[in-house]
């Protein structure tokens, strides 16, 4: 069961929230000129990391935000949480697989 | 090690059981194959055979991190049916029925398929009009399915709540009459068996770390735990893994890995004779030959490689299955657990070449790839061996992420996941 640590409300049972996949995607511009190839990358291709992920979550049954969580894949563990303009946090010394 | 057969069980019987000699050799790795397989689930192996066996493709090793199917195939709750939506869906999980129909006697192994049938309950209006739109569109390309209403379902599944008070009121549904499990154990060690008796070298305890590859960028060789081996072709079968392998051979894929988790009961004496499905909690149910009872349910929505399954699904899938087979409430569970699942966003396999010259992958099956065992393994050998994808293969390649040609399974059958 994970404790997830909302930027805006505190700890919270994770059942509050939902997972939004992978986190700090940016659309392909101008749209006009960018290749099927790069269009499916956008939509469809992952990192899918055996190690630390950083994702998006929204806190459904809170304040319904959205925010960035970095999270091991392999054990749960969450690294860090923070506001979706916010950059990535370093945390390559945290166990990266 | 000789053909399994009822005379043999009665000569060893005996001779007191001291004939048999074990299944398939245990190898050190050559230091060249023809094919290597990564990942010996049963998918690879199933690869290997059919490369053995239907193209004389017999330098070949699959190559496992721990033990042949000690990933999705030997955690899985092992469900056969090829009710899908889409004619190339229903073309190739079809064929891959009619494989299991027959795999017993082909691989002189047996895998304990049951076809008992599989009864899809519907719940609500909405639940009715979904599953006629099904059967319909299934019907249509050829499939045996039909509608059952209420009565036929309740004499058919007799522990399923069909009053009227029920908590999900049972309106009708559908069935597969072919449908049924098999016995997972079985078929990992029906193949493995059989490719080991056709020349294939089963490596155990081998973990590939990497990939070799010539100026050109093909493939020349992996990179493993026991040291490099070279080869012509490889191809990548490890499920949830998919994406390391791949950044490993340099290239990212369309999967995300979710853990999804599986329970069993303590052995009760035969009470359910069919596979139990229901379209409103997306739970389904089956009795083992021990007499356990195998259910499972929805992923856990969260990108995983824990190999275990969250309490919030686990809650949410047993409680689905006491509110809707009261009388197994109470009994208790025995073990739980997860496997590591490779979803893509069409929840459709990709069987074919990756954007490596030489490699090649199938992955993809998500929660839904054991059915598919005989026939992965028999389009990917097809593809290895003559370099060009099997017709129903064909639909499943990679670039259908880019062209836009999704085979939309997780829309069209409803997979829920
Ligand atoms: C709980 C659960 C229930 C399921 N229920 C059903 C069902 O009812 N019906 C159905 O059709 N499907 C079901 N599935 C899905 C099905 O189990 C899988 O789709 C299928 O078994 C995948 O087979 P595979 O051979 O591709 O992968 P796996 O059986 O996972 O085999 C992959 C192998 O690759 C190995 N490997 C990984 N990395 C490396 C490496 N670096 N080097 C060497 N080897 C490596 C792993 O150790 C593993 O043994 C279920 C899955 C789960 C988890
Ligand atoms: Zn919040």
């Amino acid at each position: 069961m994970l404790l997830i640590d909302c930027p805006w409300c505190g700890p919270r049972d994770e059942i509050e929230f939902h997972c939004g996949g992978q986190s700090h995607i940016t659309r392909p511009e101008p749209f006009d000129q960018v290749s099927d190839e790069e269009w499916g990358r956008y939509l469809f291709y992952r990192i899918n990391p055996k190690g630390v992920h950083y994702e998006r979550w929204a806190h459904d049954a809170g304040c319904r935000r959205w925010f960035n969580v970095a999270r091991n894949t392999r054990t749960h563990a969450i690294l860090a949480t923070y506001k979706m303009n916010e950059p990535k946090p370093d945390l390559s010394a945290e166990g990266r697989a | 090690m000789g053909r399994y057969s009822a005379l043999r069980v009665l000569t060893e019987g005996l001779k007191g059981q001291t004939g048999w000699g074990p299944a398939w050799r245990s190898v050190r790795p050559k230091p060249r194959y023809d094919v290597i397989i990564v990942g010996g689930g049963g998918h690879g192996l199933a690869t290997a055979y059919y490369l053995a066996k239907k193209h004389g493709v017999t330098n070949v090793a699959v190559l496992e991190a721990g033990w042949i199917g000690g990933g999705n195939t030997g955690r899985n709750t092992t469900i056969v049916r090829s009710n899908y939506y889409y004619p190339q869906s229903i073309a190739l999980y079809d064929l891959s029925v009619k494989l299991y129909e027959k795999l017993s006697v082909d691989l002189n192994y047996n895998v304990m398929f049951s076809q008992r049938g599989m009864i899809i309950s519907a719940h609500s209006r909405h639940d009715m009009e979904n599953a006629e739109r099904l059967v319909r569109g299934m019907q249509i390309n050829g499939l045996d399915v039909r509608m059952m209403d209420r009565a036929e379902i309740a004499a058919r599944v007799p522990a399923l709540d069909c009053s009227p008070n029920a908590r999900f009121p049972v309106w009708g549904g559908f069935c597969q009459d072919r449908a049924g499990p098999a016995r997972h154990d079985a078929v990992v060690w029906g193949y493995a068996r059989a490719a080991d008796s056709l020349g294939v070298d089963i490596v155990q305890n081998c973990r590939v770390t990497g990939f070799r590859k010539n100026e050109t960028g093909r493939i020349i060789g992996v990179e493993t735990s026991l040291g490099d081996i070279a080869c012509d072709k490889a191809a990548i079968v490890v499920a949830g893994h998919s994406s390391e392998l791949g950044r490993a051979a340099g290239f990212e894929l369309p999967i995300t890995s979710y853990a999804l988790q599986a329970f069993v009961t303590e052995p009760i004496k035969p009470t359910l004779d069919v596979v139990s499905w229901s379209l409103a909690t997306g739970v389904y149910i089956s009795q083992s030959d021990k007499g356990g009872l195998v259910f499972g349910g929805a992923l856990d929505l969260y990108p995983s490689y824990a190999q275990r399954g969250n309490l919030p699904i686990g809650n949410q899938v047993i409680g689905a299955i006491a509110d809707l087979y009261p009388s197994f409430g109470r009994v208790r569970l025995l073990r739980h657990w997860a496997g590591i699942v490779d979803v893509v966003h069409d929840s459709s396999p990709i069987i074919g070449e990756s954007p490596v010259p030489g490699l090649y992958m199938n992955c993809g099956w998500g929660t839904g790839g054991f059915k598919a065992i005989p026939a992965g393994g028999l389009l990917l050998a097809h593809h290895l061996a003559t370099g060009q994808p099997h017709p129903i293969a064909e639909p499943f390649q990679l670039n259908r992420f880019h062209t836009g040609a999704l085979i939309d399974e997780a829309a069209g059958a409803g997979i829920a996941h």
